[in-house]
């Protein structure tokens, strides 16, 4: 039995509240499920349950604001129970401890555990049973003294299937979010082609189809997405305070050239199709997220007066919203990513951070955030930290610049990289190394 | 493709990247980016579109031309 309460969805977030319920009691969840919409000042999340089981009780009504933790619905789990005191790796931004919904790393760290569940023959089964998306914990063992075996884990993994199977003939595969969002678009999924994993389709399908068939925007009436506005520039600014107050900042910045990787982003896009072409921000992202390991001191959280590394890389994007806002969603453990995977993700991240629907592990976790001015930007900032955050790197709008080196002038194609550190966890020394590692991994941009 | 569906065209990609931005409003000479507050990733995205659209396969080298309203519309209909 777990409670699914009201996820801390950012440092800056109270309060939110349910717009929508996308399960009722008794039905089966599973991890990484959109269950319910949440609105806070910034935006409309989707929020993820990070726990298989069943829905037992909704507690809160669909309208309802309340604070951060309180409980939305009771949830009958079937996984492991977490054992009391048990380290996370990176630490959920939530005040409240979260249970039903830890942030994404967190379970994954979970799902490796071992100490919990059934004994299984080896660690080769263990293995299999995750790359086919089996839980050891719903299998009885048909081996010696009920230990799992491999085919108890084949076998499972084909009824599953097969139950897929079934589901897929009546309609293509899609998101919780995606079925509601047609019905109130009049969209007809059947219709519709998907983008998502496996041809499933999300959300920004429905979108496209239903912008195309209509061509009538569903947007908030006027006074409310000015108030939106005006509660999301409080949030900003309350957190941008508190971070200016706690956090000592110190500043550095560094002019990058970027001639060579330019030069290799042209021609690796004259090869690609047009849907599959990079822009810099991608490279630029991809530098900062693969940097951190050489200076993880910029990478993680300062919580309860000390500072909390993060061995994974969930890189925030600041993203302006049309409607005036700013928000920083993470791109999962960013270092890990190609660029052709990096630019789709970043692609999808900014079409909903845009469209004002995030989920719920994006808003949660960034370990670092990245700003990117762009082409319509000036030529360097400055950034503020998001607390519980300990770093922000920016970039400025890429601009010709004269280059003095080996005693001669000529003119190269520049960024100004700036960091934004916090001296509680690291120092100029370690800043620049992690400003001038971005500028390394720049310069050889094909292994990015 | 008339210069009319070129400019319809372009209407109903924008539409789906921004759906707030106006193609009216976008003077002459002036470029789509500036004018209607798209960045690169919005940009490509408008490229795609017309690209997935057209099935021409608009290289980055002629991204300037149809970064303002007249080049992007003599470009449809040339090509």
């Amino acid at each position: 039995m777990g409670d699914f309460t009201m996820p801390s969805l950012g440092a800056d977030m109270e309060s939110g509240k349910v717009t929508h319920w996308l399960v009722k009691p008794g039905d089966e969840v599973k991890r990484g499920d959109i269950v319910a919409v949440v609105q806070t000042e910034k935006s409309e999340i989707e929020v993820e349950i990070f726990e298989d089981g069943t829905v037992e009780e909704l507690v809160v009504a669909e309208g309802s604001q309340v604070p951060v933790g309180a409980v939305l619905a009771h949830i009958a789990t079937r996984g492991p129970a977490k054992a009391p005191g048990e380290r996370r790796s990176v630490p959920p931004v939530a005040r409240e401890p979260a249970t039903g919904h830890e942030v994404r790393a967190a379970s994954r760290h979970v799902q490796g555990a071992t100490s919990h569940g059934p004994l299984v023959e080896s660690p080769i089964v263990r293995h299999l049973a995750e790359r086919l998306g089996v839980s050891l914990e719903s299998l009885s063992g048909s081996g010696l003294g009920g230990v799992v075996t491999r085919a108890d884990v084949e076998r499972a993994a084909n009824t599953s299937a097969a139950r897929a199977g079934q589901l897929g003939s009546r309609r293509p595969a899609s998101s919780p979010f995606a079925r509601r969002l047609a019905g109130e678009l009049g969209v007809d999924l059947a219709q519709v082609t998907g983008t998502g994993p496996g041809g499933s389709v999300i959300e920004r399908d429905v979108r496209r189809a239903g912008l195309t068939a209509a061509s009538e925007v569903r947007g908030t009436p006027e006074a409310t997405s000015h108030d939106r506005q005006r509660a999301m520039q409080r949030a900003v600014g309350a957190l941008m305070a508190r971070s200016k107050r706690e956090v000592p900042h110190y500043y550095l910045r560094e002019t990058i050239d970027l001639s060579t990787s330019a030069a290799w982003l042209e021609q690796a896009n004259l090869e690609r199709p047009v849907e599959d072409r990079l822009v810099m921000a991608a490279l630029l992202f991809s530098a900062t997220a693969r940097a951190v390991k050489r200076v993880p001191e910029v990478n993680g959280f300062y919580v309860d007066g000390s500072f909390v590394p993060s061995a994974s890389v969930h890189l925030g994007i600041a993203i302006s919203q049309r409607s005036g806002g700013l928000i920083a969603p993470a791109i999962h453990d960013a270092d890990q990513l190609g660029l052709t995977e990096l630019m789709r993700q970043m692609k999808e991240l900014v079409i909903r951070a845009r469209e004002g629907i995030l989920r719920s592990s994006e808003m949660s976790d960034p370990t670092i955030t990245v700003t990117n001015l762009g082409d319509r930007g000036v030529e360097s900032v400055l950034g503020v930290i998001y607390p519980p955050q300990v770093a922000l790197v920016g970039f400025g709008r890429e601009s010709e610049q004269p280059w003095a080196a080996n005693g001669v002038v000529d003119v190269r194609r520049c960024v100004v990289a700036t960091l934004s550190g916090d001296h509680r966890v690291s120092d100029g020394i370690r800043g620049a190394r992690f400003l001038r590692e971005i500028d390394r991994l720049l310069q050889e941009p094909e292994k990015l | 493709m008339t210069s009319d569906e070129a400019r319809a065209l372009m209407r109903s990609v924008l539409h789906s990247i921004a759906p707030e931005a106006d193609l009216d409003q976008v003077a002459e000479g002036e470029t789509l980016q500036e004018a209607l507050d798209l960045d690169s990733i919005d940009f490509l995205e408008f490229v795609t579109g017309l690209a997935k659209a057209t099935g021409l396969e608009m290289p980055e080298r002629d991204y300037p031309e149809l970064s303002t309203v007249e080049g992007c519309i003599a470009y449809l209909t040339s090509h």
